[in-house]
């Protein structure tokens, strides 16, 4: 049964980048393939992202410890998804010209959060194995505490980059508040009763 | 006797209205298209040809010449230039105008010239048609969002349109304005957009009478479809896209600079002139290249921006005495 469900889940999150692959080979995309591919990158590595921070309170609410096992892979799911976002960047947006990369992060703060994004949840994606957990134990629960500026930084990454309908932005920005709320929420509810012994 | 046969009696109000009819086929077919993009988040409906548009028009073809009204470059192919585009009175994805600007009606219209004239009054599209002469116009399209195409127009000079209704002294910009109707525009009823419709575009008089610049009635030699700006759009080929509003309702002249819409957004992203310039950028990206359309995920085709899009000697001499980098 958990089997099952880490394959589907596997697979299911392997689809965005299957049609892309395929999408990109038929060339579907349209006359303007940077465009698209920059947009589904973003979108699932955020997506994939909410649902990372989604599986614990899911555990809380359904009271089913398995969830857990499915954080690891769509955590680096959303890493995968940025990975291929900053590719698509460099390779159809600037290219790999090193002046005109810093030129980029420095200038434009949009693209600053994002990189920043995407430099946070390197260490979590490389720190991310069973091993790295039990050998860092305290010290990985703080580390992988980045998460949380991950998503606030990814959140700015796309409302600074809104042009005249915020729309999807706040959508994301309501989301993402949920679930960082949730969490303030249960730490305020820990804190209390061992200020009041 | 009883009647052997009759006939059925419909009342009005249950026959399918043919815009519906013809909208649901549209549908049926939008579903099919959308179902596996739609499975990764993303329809592009990338190559379907276009429904709207397309009757036939008698023009001048264009040639080479100093006027710049031709280029040899590789013309960015009609299904694509009809599928990707911004129009956000149908949507901010550049597939929405391909997808719902058929909802738009392009016919009757017409255009109001009012203002610093000595002739103010109406242009019946069929007076648009038949009353001016259409020649062929090659151009590069450069938008500011650093993607450029090269589209044939059909059109004819915006100062034929001008003259006719006479300038006073006093003319010295042009403001235009899209059609806002609400029902056919869904881009409109966004609750998120923060747009102040309709849309408005305006030019410095000189600029107006540039012979670069023209009302465009149609492109590769056909009507145009809704989404590239039906019935009537202008092309300001030396600035960016956005210049170059569509489905124009309204020109006025008037004595003081008038507000664009873009520039009401974000005065400091997008100035009232926008003229194509590699050196000075958009706040939030490099204006230095292009990718010229169609391009491919291996081939992206990135291009250097020329300074005025390439029409440097056509246009420079409106600008010689202008920064522009604070009048960008």
């Amino acid at each position: 049964m958990q089997l099952t469900l880490r394959i589907g889940v596997f697979s299911a999150c392997l689809l965005p980048f299957a049609w892309l692959v395929y999408a990109i080979a038929t060339n579907a995309l349209g006359p303007d393939p940077a465009e698209a591919v920059m947009h589904v990158t973003g979108e699932w590595s955020l997506r994939m992202l909410a649902l990372t921070l989604l599986i614990s309170p899911l555990r809380q609410w359904s009271g089913w410890a398995p969830w857990m096992k499915l954080r690891r892979m769509l955590g680096l799911y959303a890493f995968f998804y940025a990975c291929l976002h900053l590719f698509t960047f460099l390779q159809l947006f600037i290219g790999w010209t090193p002046a005109r990369i810093l030129e980029e992060l420095v200038e434009r703060p949009y693209i600053t959060a994002g990189f920043a994004a995407w430099l946070m949840l390197l260490p979590l994606a490389l720190t991310s194995t069973r091993g790295m957990q039990r050998r860092m134990r305290r010290r990985w629960l703080q580390l992988h505490r980045l998460i949380y500026p991950t998503a606030v930084a990814a959140c700015l990454h796309l409302l600074w980059q809104a042009r005249s309908d915020i729309g999807e932005a706040l959508v994301y920005i309501a989301i993402f508040a949920l679930l960082l709320g949730w969490r303030l929420r249960r730490y305020q509810r820990k804190r209390r009763p061992a200020i009041a012994a | 006797m009883p009647k052997r046969f009759s006939i059925p009696e419909i009342a009005s109000s249950e026959i399918t209205p043919e815009a519906v009819y013809l909208d649901r086929r549209q549908f049926m077919r939008g579903v099919g298209v959308a179902a596996v993009p739609a499975l990764a988040g993303l329809a592009t409906g990338a190559h379907a040809a276009p429904t709207t548009g397309g009757a036939a028009l008698d023009f001048a073809a264009a040639a080479p010449g100093q006027e710049g009204f031709y280029t040899d470059e590789t013309r960015t192919p009609l299904d694509d230039v009809a599928a990707y585009c911004n129009f956000y009175e149908f949507g901010t994805d550049k597939g929405d105008p391909a997808r719902h600007a058929h909802e738009m009606t392009v016919d009757p219209w017409s255009i109001e010239v009012s203002g610093e004239v000595n002739k103010p009054g109406k242009l019946n599209l069929e007076d648009i048609l038949s009353g001016f002469d259409l020649e062929e116009r090659i151009y590069r399209l450069r938008c500011v969002e650093a993607w450029s195409m090269v589209v044939p127009w059909v059109g004819f000079p915006l100062a034929d349109l001008l003259n006719r209704f006479e300038p006073t002294g006093k003319a010295r910009y042009v403001e235009f304005r899209t059609l806002y109707r609400k029902a056919e525009m869904r881009g409109t009823r966004s609750f998120t957009s923060i747009i102040d419709w309709p849309y408005r575009e305006g030019l410095r008089m000189d600029e107006a009478m540039n012979p670069l610049a023209i009302l465009s009635v149609g492109m590769y030699g056909k009507t145009l479809p809704n989404q590239n700006g039906a019935p009537v759009r202008l092309v300001v080929p030396w600035k960016y896209g956005f210049k170059s509003i569509k489905s124009i309702v309204s020109i006025r002249l008037t004595e003081k600079q008038p507000k664009t819409s873009w520039e009401m957004l974000a005065a400091s992203e997008y100035g009232f002139y926008a003229n194509v310039n590699p050196e000075v950028d958009h706040p939030r990206w490099s204006q230095a290249t292009e990718r010229r359309l169609p391009s491919t995920f291996f081939q992206p085709n990135r291009i250097p921006t020329r300074m005025f899009n390439g029409y440097e000697e056509q246009v420079a001499h409106m600008y010689s005495d202008m920064d522009l980098s604070r009048y960008y």
